[in-house]
């Protein structure tokens, strides 16, 4: 029997990059495929291709045998092809069977639309699959393990039998993840075939059947679990020996340098994000911030930063009150800020590396005079920068915009640790970085730790919360559920906390 | 008040109104009450009184109902009375649905004005509303022809140009077939729709080829396109019109009664006394209502308005309802247009359109995108637009050129103040780029 779709030869090339160099890939009945890789070794734009959103330059697809050109989404539904989004696909003003009919519309008298019919077929695929979701629900109301079964019933509703999965766990709980694994192990026993897309290698470990692994746009290798380890699936990924653990002695924590009293935040829309948050960080310690993205953590940090006002509550750097400061204010009392979106918070894009690298330090002295810039200087310093932080740019003139992610990340990095500093907020530090970065990142936080450095970190990865950390506080709809030693804090405790349930 | 909780839920308690906003609220309660004492119940004549005349004049088919008549002092006593009221119970308490109350001080207050612009006098209110109502269906429907396109994300800021040409072709060429031709009056008001509609299309497609297929940024677009309409017709105006009479009269249209419905007191002259273009406002109305929330196109256009992406990866085809329902747009933009001269004036003038398209998209935003809320906005500056003629006939001693500015500061008021935060279709504006 030929197996249910075969990619032969795939080739993508964008401007500059080759994101797919002749890749191969076969998917058998019922199989769970992992597609192992870096960010941007190629996996999206395989499975965009895939589901018609891209059209491969050279290659061939097989569904069952036959071969087909997939032009469109509606090509790929047609043949059974399924994708689930990294970021979800739903129309969040609409209702569940809305989003879930859209497209594929039952009608009565073919004018008006019956979404009691729809909802009926949603109840049963929710039964069938053990997929719980109310069809009546507007999809803004819903937590995202909950979104995320909506995207998955989109599929089974136009009855696909390939499902493309693109990264499913990235924003669910540990607890979600378990539940979503039993979700897709029980799909792929009655007979649908999936593609799991992640760079996690312990999902990879638990979940599929074959692991491909895929590095600069090319298929490095297929193997299954069983045949090989983390350590080695890591150097597949990245093509060199990698440490994947943090390598740090034990805290030595001093004075108290933020103390953060009953803070009150609220988001862009008026509803409140942070809701009477009270904590501490001390010198020589790392307190880790964990919680499923979306739980407050943005604002409380641009709160902390400067960049939004607090509706209520206290915030104290080395005891100087500072709630609702001017962000330069805040940075000048010795706070570095390594923000959650580079691209859009830390850098100016088209500024090349050079001025980036000066960017909250242009106007004091040896930088500027008189308020006059001293290029000389700034040049001088940014090469010196640049080797020092490993940024690898053809120039030091070349804009931010033309590094990889790793080496914009550095920039910001460079820039915010080569000040005297008395606190770090670092949020998401390693967000879509490859594996050789994350571990420079890293390293970089704890040396500044041991310097004598408060580390404040927020991130939605747990695994990276709790490498780094000396304590973790577990943030749930905007509190602070509870603050662990991390030495003690098990996984499953913090799973818990982050999806609100405190053991009594 | 306890000060248990966070600060947040102290503040949800009053209806999401922070402290400082509630006692705004108040403030401004007690205000209004203060001016209708100032400005109206002091200085109302003792012993007049105000007549307000709820029966129309002239033939109608309306069950007779008695004048409302008010002793002008103490009624406007009584409304500063309740302005205080309700302006101490909101220091004191807080309403939860403050927004509303804020709406019924506003109607208080223009009721309390109209009380004494008409002491001593009677004013006529079911003429008044039935003007309101004739003034405001350009609105609504330029109101409509934005409802329609920024459903599917398209801005149309264009649709003051759409109305100004289709209330020209209207007019060019219904008076071209009842005057030239010599067409039955309603062949050729026929056919000047028709000619309305076709150029309300083109207009509608122009758009939508500039915004869709190119992506220029829309703000530009529909600006490109008022300027072109004023261009056009005021040139062709000027040019042809102004010499040839015969080209720029198309007679208008004559009110029509519904049978049983005009009967009703009140509501049945005002809603139901009027000319087909009306009717055709409430049919458009209740279509594009269901078309919009029962329909698959209705379905498939709000997911392209809120999230195209993931509308095109379920197969539905972005730019097709964008460019069918900017085309419809500029079709209903341009029946407002039609309206101006075969429900209205029956001649075209340039720049006659004077700014309603602009103040249907304000109305679309009052309504928070929704077809009858746009036509509830509408309701409202066609009011104020009506009462300023209405005042400027009583004599009132207010300077016209105040009066004349009524419409626009209700919309300013109105888009300020009392809407409060509209939420706008997710992705209205941008262009969609297939990757």
């Amino acid at each position: 029997m030929p197996p249910v779709l075969e990619l032969r030869g795939i080739t993508k090339a964008f401007p500059g990059v080759l994101a797919n160099d002749h890749i191969n890939l076969t998917l058998e009945e019922g199989e769970i495929h992992a597609l192992l890789g870096e960010n941007g070794a190629g996996k999206t734009t395989l499975m965009n291709i895939l589901y018609g959103l891209y059209s491969p330059d050279e290659g061939e697809i097989f569904v069952r045998g036959r071969r087909v050109e997939i032009r469109s989404p509606g090509d790929a539904i047609a043949l059974g092809i399924g994708m689930v989004h990294q970021h979800f696909m739903l129309v969040p003003v609409l209702t569940v069977t809305e989003n879930v009919m859209l497209g594929v519309e039952s009608t009565r008298n073919g004018i008006f639309l019956n979404r009691a019919a729809a909802a009926r077929r949603i109840r049963e695929i929710s039964r069938q699959h053990g997929l719980e979701v109310d069809p009546d629900a507007l999809v803004k109301t819903l937590p995202v393990g909950v979104q995320q079964r909506v995207e998955i019933i989109k599929l089974l509703y136009r009855q696909a039998d390939i499902l493309i999965m693109d990264e499913p766990t990235a924003v669910l709980t540990p607890q979600e993840v378990e539940e979503l694994f039993k979700v897709i192990r029980s799909l792929a026993d009655q007979g649908k075939s999936i593609i799991f897309i992640t760079h996690k290698l312990k999902e990879v470990m638990a979940i599929a059947d074959r692991i491909t692994v895929l590095r600069n746009g090319r298929v490095v290798g297929t193997t299954t679990p069983s045949q090989t380890t983390e350590e080695q699936l890591a150097s597949m990924m990245v093509g060199r020996e990698v440490l994947l653990r943090v390598n740090k002695a034990p805290a030595r924590p001093g004075e108290t340098v933020l103390e953060v009293e009953n803070l009150e935040v609220l988001d862009d829309r008026g509803n409140p994000a942070v809701r009477g948050v009270s904590f501490e960080v001390r010198a020589g310690e790392v307190l880790g911030i964990a919680g499923v993205q979306g739980n407050g953590q943005t604002e409380l940090v641009e709160a902390l930063t400067g960049l939004r006002a607090p509706l209520a509550g206290r915030v104290r750097i080395l005891g100087k009150e500072f709630t609702s400061a001017h962000p330069r204010w805040v940075l000048e009392r010795g706070v570095a800020h390594v923000p959650e979106d580079r691209q859009k918070d830390g850098l100016v894009l088209s500024f090349p590396v050079a001025e980036n690298l000066v960017l909250n330090t242009y106007y004091i002295s040896p930088f500027a005079r008189r308020g006059v810039l001293e290029q000389e200087v700034i040049l001088t310093v940014a090469e010196q920068r640049a080797r020092e932080f490993d940024i690898r740019t053809p120039s030091i003139l070349t804009p931010v915009v033309n590094l990889s992610g790793g080496n914009q990340q550095k920039v910001i990095v460079a820039r915010e640790f080569s000040r005297p500093i008395r606190l770090l907020i670092a949020s998401q530090p390693t967000r879509g970085l490859d594996v050789g970065s994350i571990e420079y990142i890293h390293r970089r936080i704890v040396e500044k730790r041991d310097e004598g450095c408060a580390v404040l970190l927020v991130s939605p990865e747990l695994d990276e919360v709790m490498s780094l950390s000396d304590r973790i506080a577990v943030m749930y709809e905007g509190q602070i559920m509870d603050i662990l030693p991390a030495g003690r804090a098990t996984k499953e405790e913090i799973g818990l906390l982050m999806a609100g349930v405190r053991r009594e | 008040m306890a000060s248990t909780g966070t600060a947040w839920e102290r503040i949800a308690a009053r209806g999401g109104v922070t402290p400082r906003r509630a006692r705004t609220y108040g403030l401004v309660f007690f205000g209004a009450g203060l001016l209708i004492y100032l400005l109206f119940a002091r200085v109302a004549v003792a012993g007049y009184t105000s007549t307000f005349v709820l029966h129309p004049g002239g033939a109608t088919q309306a069950i007779p109902v008695p004048d409302l008549v008010l002793p002008t002092a103490p009624a406007l006593y009584a409304m500063t009375l309740i302005c205080a009221f309700l302006g101490g119970w909101q220091l004191a308490r807080g309403f939860r649905r403050v927004n509303l109350v804020l709406g019924f001080i506003a109607g208080l207050f223009v009721l309390a004005f109209l009380t004494w612009a008409s002491q001593g006098r009677s004013f006529n209110l079911t003429g008044m509303f039935s003007s309101a109502l004739l003034r405001a269906v350009p609105i609504a429907l330029a109101g409509l022809s934005g409802v329609i396109c920024e459903r599917c994300a398209v801005i149309n800021i264009g649709i003051e140009g759409m109305m100004l040409g289709g209330a020209f072709s209207a007019t060019l060429m219904g008076s071209l077939a009842l005057n030239v031709w010599k067409w039955p009056s309603w062949a050729s008001m026929s056919f000047g729709l028709l000619a309305a509609l076709i150029t309300g299309a083109l207009f509608g497609l122009l758009l939508a080829v500039l915004a869709v297929r190119f992506k220029v940024n829309q703000i530009i677009a529909g600006t490109a396109i008022n300027i072109l309409s004023v261009g056009v017709t005021s040139f062709i105006s000027s040019r042809i019109l102004s010499h040839f009479q015969q080209l720029n009269n198309t007679g208008t249209l004559q009110p029509v009664s519904v049978p049983l419905l005009s009967r009703i007191p009140i509501i049945g002259p005002v809603l139901f006394e009027q000319n087909l273009l009306v009717y055709l406002l409430f049919i458009l109305l209740i279509v594009v209502h269901v078309v919009l929330f029962h329909t698959r196109w209705g379905l498939r256009t709000r997911a392209v308005g809120e999230h195209p992406r993931a509308a095109d990866t379920l197969g539905v085809d972005v730019f097709k309802i964008r460019y069918v329902n900017v085309t419809i747009g500029g079709m209903v933009a341009a029946l407002g247009g039609a309206f101006l001269i075969l429900g209205s004036v029956g001649r075209f003038d340039e720049l006659m359109t004077a700014g309603k398209g602009f103040i249907g998209l304000a109305a679309m935003i009052f309504g928070k995108w929704m077809p009858f809320g746009a036509f509830g906005a509408a309701l409202i500056f066609g009011f104020a637009d009506a009462l300023q003629v209405k005042l400027a006939l009583l004599q009132v001693p207010i300077p016209s050129q105040f009066l004349l500015m009524a419409p626009y500061l209700v919309t300013i008021i109105v888009l300020a103040g009392v809407v409060g935060e509209a939420v706008p279709p997710a992705a209205d504006g941008q262009p969609y780029e297939k990757e």
